[in-house]
């Protein structure tokens, strides 16, 4: 199996903060690798790298095989790479159908592609000309999601998806993100729900301080109480 | 119920019509303090002729600092580049506009007022990358540098034209008024209203009908999401600087023709005026700037008529008003 995505000692500062501190792993090719760690650990730093937003201050990150740590994020996107930030960022004064219209850009919305969406999300189809801003939290976050794959894209870079949202939607994202994986989609996905992340990874990285400190099968893991409690913290009762 | 099948309404979002109706509110208040319903009628056309002049040159610094979080006070270089370069296209041509044809009259205004675009349009070009460009994120710089663009600015226009009023007449067809019954409503503050009304329709158009017009909506809240979906944010911001700034120049023609005069300090003079309205709207808020484009210009007549001396003061007044009333403007921009 290829990698799509590979991190080589990259380091990141943010100001006089230096966050990721020489971070190496790979991602393989329509695999979801799961991005685990505690606050602070340097997860979402690592996939605001990726993407361009904050500038590598060191190492190299390649995308099939192109350089592109040096990279703006508009090129970084267009070479196939969709995101979902932390805070979802839908634009809120612009409708459901608007802001989907923007996130495809290479055309206009594909009709089949929009139905297979609705299939996860029928709130979007309810709420097509509502404005974003006047939905629930989770109804932006299916929005956000929505938006990232809207068109194809190579690899999607997730940020705690299941952030505060009540348990039948976490349930419809790990459908969907199965059925993303299933249409070949790469995902590396940040998650704090220890439950979600083994129902959606197939492999597993854990951060702490800015660094990788595991990685493996996420069946593994799940499988290793005593790892994970030394790992994320996770005691016996978040089993039960 | 879930979110997740959502078959409950969304809350309705609360339409906000208090600002819409604040001009129409102002004007209503102010027919039995001025008594006369014929001064009365002069003085809200004047307003409405003076606000959508001064929505005009306006409008580009609400998009741009809306959209690029750039605090640009040499836009009134643009209005007096805008009124210079009209200046320069009518004066040779003063044979057309003194011709008693409002045809032959407008067929010589329409190009003085594209070349002001134009040419303001591409001094906006030159000054975001040389003078914008080195300083985006920083407020400090950017007034320290606009502001000394400003001054090169007025300083080469006096060097190029000297220090004295240039006078511009108005084209012999547009001067005069329209006599209904004992109202006169003057020729050219209809045209200033037209064009206003053009511009505001033009660029709620582009807004809210076309991708170019999403993208800048989408980027007024969150830019950096704009570019994380692929879209090249900065070649958007150069755009609308030039758009903003064409825009300024259109509003400095139709400023000077209004007064019948251009000068070197005009944009100078009108930028305090420009950045109250802009403040006064929502920083980044097309509609709040047209409102308060519109309050502006009727508390300035109706104040200059009822207690002269206030009319010094009345627009700084309103802001505080405004500002004491909604600290961010009448249509706050959502991320500001």
């Amino acid at each position: 199996m290829t990698d799509l995505l590979t991190l080589a000692g990259v380091h990141t500062h943010v100001g006089r903060y230096h966050i990721l501190h020489g971070v190496d792993f790979s991602v393989p090719e329509g695999q979801t690798t799961m991005l685990l760690g505690r606050n602070g650990a340097g997860k979402t730093s690592t996939l605001r790298t990726i993407m361009g937003l904050w500038q590598a201050s060191a190492g190299q990150i390649s995308l099939d095989g192109q350089r592109i740590e040096a990279s703006a994020t508009p090129d970084i996107a267009r070479l196939g790479v969709g995101y979902v930030p932390e805070s979802m960022a839908v634009f809120s004064d612009l409708t459901v159908k608007e802001n989907l219209i923007l996130a495809a850009r290479d055309g206009p919305l594909d009709d089949a592609r929009l139905e297979w969406i609705f299939g996860f999300f029928p709130a979007l189809r309810r709420f097509w000309l509502s404005r974003a801003g006047a939905l629930s939290g989770g109804q932006k976050q299916m929005l956000s999601i929505a938006r990232a794959i809207v068109e194809p894209r190579k690899l999607l870079l997730i940020d705690e998806p299941t952030k505060g949202l009540a348990p039948a939607i976490v349930v419809a994202l790990i459908e969907c993100f199965a059925e993303i994986k299933r249409r070949g989609a790469t995902i590396l996905l940040v998650e704090q729900n220890f439950h979600a992340a083994q129902a959606i990874g197939d492999t597993v990285l854990v951060m702490d301080n800015g660094r990788i400190v595991h990685r493996g099968e996420m069946a593994a893991l799940a499988g290793d109480f005593a790892l994970q409690e030394k790992l994320l913290g996770l005691s016996l009762e978040t089993h039960q | 119920m879930t979110d997740l099948a959502a078959t409950d309404a969304l809350p309705r979002p609360k339409r906000d019509l208090l600002p819409v109706l604040l001009p129409a509110i102002l004007a209503l208040a102010m027919l039995p303090l001025i008594g006369s319903g014929s001064s009365w009628m002069t003085l809200t056309v004047a307003s409405l002729a003076m606000g959508m002049m001064i929505f005009i040159m306006a409008s580009g610094l609400t998009l741009v600092f809306g959209l690029m979080d750039v605090l640009n006070f040499g836009h009134g270089a643009f209005i007096a580049v805008g009124a210079y370069v009209a200046t320069l296209v009518l004066l040779p041509l003063a044979p057309y506009v003194q011709a008693d044809s409002l045809l032959t009259n407008l067929a010589v205004l329409a190009p003085a007022a594209l070349a002001a675009m134009a040419v303001s349009g591409a001094l906006g070009l030159v000054v975001e990358r040389v003078l914008i460009l080195p300083v985006y994120g920083q407020h400090l710089k950017q007034i320290l540098m606009t502001t000394g663009g400003l001054i090169v600015a007025e300083q080469a226009l006096y060097a190029l034209w000297g220090p004295q009023i240039i006078p511009l007449p108005l084209p012999t067809s547009l001067r005069g008024s329209f006599i209904i019954g004992d109202v006169a409503i003057a020729k050219y503050r209809l045209l200033a209203m037209l064009v206003g009304l053009v511009v505001f329709c033009g660029i709620q158009l582009v807004l809210n009908r076309t991708k170019i017009g999403l993208l800048i909506r989408a980027g007024v809240e969150n830019r950096e999401m704009v570019e994380a979906l692929g879209y090249r944010i900065r070649r958007l911001f150069l755009g609308v600087f030039m758009v903003g700034s064409g825009l300024a120049g259109l509003g400095g023609v139709m400023w000077a023709l209004y007064r019948e005069q251009v000068h070197a300090s005009m944009g100078d003079d009108l930028t305090v005026l420009v950045f109250i309205v802009v403040i006064i709207g929502g920083l980044g808020s097309i509609g709040g700037c047209f409102i308060g484009a519109l309050l502006v210009a009727m508390v300035a007549n109706y104040g200059g008529f009822l207690v002269p001396k206030l009319a010094l003061v009345s627009n700084i007044l309103l802001m505080v008003a405004i500002l004491m009333w909604r600290p961010r403007g009448l249509y706050a921009v959502t991320s500001r």
